[in-house]
């Protein structure tokens, strides 16, 4: 069969492609730049089509723990916001982690902090890799880069939040969630049944039928000891989704004697960053994240190695370079370029700063 | 024989007058002796269990005393932030609209951190139900002035009592939502009199009944005592209640099947 092409916003495509991956309820409140994610979803009465509901709550805080309650019942469950809502959401996101709960949220992220601005930003990285909320807790976080990207990211996220028990953050900004590009849209797998919940989930809390004992969905335990041996088992968790989930894309890395590291908006600009370079003849390359938790710390600590020097280019004042830093080897040249407050640094500018500070005359 | 009454002369049968449901689990209460939140544990847990729910049952524990309550209550339980409750259940209801749904909260979980889900909620008319234990206090951290502390009533954060210039009045919340459109039932009961205790559970039943109906939300305040809060002995504190609560909380019905009761 032939694959339906459609030319769509980021957020369109996201909002398009959780129905398709047979959720089973959204929860949102508005906020610029991704409220069209919710319209998009109001208007196509996907509770027609596949019985996908579509709740506009009261807040942020409510739609997050409205993700608790349905997760909770093993339904496939998400809500979409930009940064202060994601802030918002950050004690729920602890419980949700707390409670071992499957669900997927993104944030279409913009320049900080406090209300900020509208326009795109990456501040929001430390928020979203190192915990967020209280307690010792990673959500799983991939950034897409493209549209197509954000199509792809709804069923890939639901499939490891599922695998892991665990939040899944899609990690985008006002400018891949607002821009346009054609997208393939794939096939509409099912909602699951509640019996095939009942038969995958047997921790939801679906009823006790069946004679089973019941269910309980809590992240309290008041026993210490006890509480420790719960934490003691999120860590291991964490350690098998770091052996195992980390994804990344090399662009011309095998060559290369620099390379930019970047995720999400910026890694596209910097393509023709990478173009101006290689025009004049420098061997940069492209460390693009796709997974920022688990971030690929063996990957960067080769790239340390091999090139003479990386450039972290961030729209933040320099978040993603304490991971680089973190994990590369000692003596390697790691500068950050950025811009704040929702600019959105161009091809050439990341260039001339490359050139001045990593290329000597 | 020698005239000793067994134990297995005792346990018969035709001797059995009360015997607790088996949706109250056996583990010891956590709460304090005289408090009201274990008979209304348990009369919520009778009438999902003669209405035959038990497996199409799932409630929601909030924060506060009743934070435990899924270490009692013997159906499927999820436990919420503070507050955040009527969020889980609108969520589970709407995703499962054929299950029984319930939301069990005290006043500073529901009428203070909670507020805008406990009224979005009731607005709604999301087809769940709310239980709301009032006893004025936040018991669990210790007795704090809660947003339904009594004027001039003392707490560990009010010691000189309740000043209403400065802390604000105490909010009549079950008034308040029985005003929105999206509530059928209101009701406000009590648990520390035999009788109380019959017509708290017909009002429960009521309830959970017009959840199955899905007309709208059915809430059911229940005033309670917290004679440990309230640094009162537990007779003392049921007396307490009756004097100084129920006045500003009056018992009864505030709307029925959708219409607010006129009060003469």
């Amino acid at each position: 069969m032939e694959k339906e092409l459609r030319l769509m916003k980021g957020n369109e495509a996201f909002a398009e492609a959780v129905i398709r991956a047979g959720a089973d309820g959204y929860f949102g409140y508005p906020i610029t730049p991704q409220s069209e994610v919710m319209e998009y979803l109001m208007a196509q009465k996907p509770e027609e089509q596949t019985g996908m509901i579509v709740l506009q709550a009261e807040s942020e805080v409510a739609s997050i723990n409205m993700l608790y309650g349905g997760a909770g019942c093993g339904k496939r469950v998400l809500t979409s916001s930009s940064s202060p809502g994601i802030s918002l959401m950050q004690e729920g996101l602890s419980y949700l982690a707390g409670a071992e709960l499957p669900c997927l949220i993104m944030n279409a992220a913009r320049g900080g902090p406090g209300l900020g601005t509208i326009q795109p930003g990456q501040a929001d990285y430390f928020q979203s890799v190192k915990g967020g909320g209280h307690g010792d807790y990673r959500i799983i976080v991939i950034a897409p880069a493209s549209v197509q990207e954000m199509y792809d990211s709804a069923k890939i996220g639901f499939d490891l939040a599922f695998k892991y028990r665990t939040p899944v953050l899609v990690l985008t900004d006002g400018a891949t969630g607002q821009m346009m590009e054609k997208v393939y849209i794939g096939e509409q797998h099912p909602r699951l049944t509640e019996e095939e919940i009942k038969e995958k989930y047997p921790w939801a809390t679906t009823g006790k039928s069946g004679g089973r004992e019941r269910n309980i969905i809590t992240s309290l335990d008041l026993d210490p000891y006890r509480h420790e041996r719960h934490n003691i088992k999120l860590q291991e968790k964490y350690k098998t989704i770091e052996e195992n989930e980390v994804v990344f894309e090399e662009i011309n890395i095998e060559d290369a004697d620099y390379a930019i590291v970047a995720y999400g908006t910026t890694s596209r600009i910097c393509q023709k960053t990478m173009q101006l370079a290689r025009e004049k003849g420098i061997k940069l390359g492209i460390f693009r994240l796709i997974s920022l938790w688990p971030f690929p710390k063996k990957e960067i600590r080769e790239l340390s190695k091999k090139v003479k020097g990386i450039l972290c280019v961030e729209m933040s004042a320099g978040q993603m370079i304490e991971d680089v830093r973190l994990n590369s080897v000692d003596g390697a040249h790691i500068q950050h370029y950025g811009r704040m407050g929702g600019v959105i640094p161009s091809p050439t500018e990341i260039f001339d700063f490359f050139e001045k500070n990593y290329i000597k005359d | 024989m020698d005239g000793t009454i067994t134990k297995e002369a005792i346990f018969k049968p035709e001797n059995i007058v009360y015997k607790k449901t088996s949706l109250m689990t056996d583990n010891i209460l956590s709460y304090c002796p005289g408090c009201g939140h274990g008979t209304a544990h348990r009369l919520i847990m009778e009438v999902i269990d003669e209405m035959g729910l038990e497996s199409e049952t799932i409630g929601i524990a909030p924060v506060g005393c009743s934070v435990l309550a899924y270490e009692f209550m013997n159906v499927d339980m999820q436990q919420a932030a503070h507050g955040r409750a009527p969020a889980h259940a609108t969520a589970i209801k709407r995703l499962m609209p054929h299950k029984t749904v319930f939301a069990y909260q005290g006043d500073g979980d529901l009428a203070a951190i909670g507020t805008a889900e406990t009224i979005h909620a009731c607005n709604r008319g999301e087809n769940f139900t709310t239980f709301f234990i009032n006893n004025g206090i936040y018991g669990m951290t210790g007795g704090q002035m809660a947003p339904t502390t009594l004027p001039g009533m003392k707490s560990s954060t009010s010691p000189y009592g309740r000043d209403l210039k400065s802390m604000g009045h105490p909010i009549k919340m079950t008034e308040l939502v029985a005003q929105l459109p999206g509530t059928y039932y209101v009701t406000r009961q009590a648990v520390h009199t035999p009788a109380a205790v019959r017509k708290a559970k017909k009002a429960i039943r009521k309830a959970i009944e017009i959840q199955q109906m899905n007309v709208g939300l059915s809430f059911v305040e229940i005033v309670s005592n917290c004679n440990s809060g309230w640094k009162m002995a537990p007779v003392q504190s049921n007396h307490w209640m009756e004097e100084n609560m129920f006045p500003f909380y009056p018992l009864g019905d505030i709307k029925v099947d959708g219409k607010l009761i006129e009060k003469k």
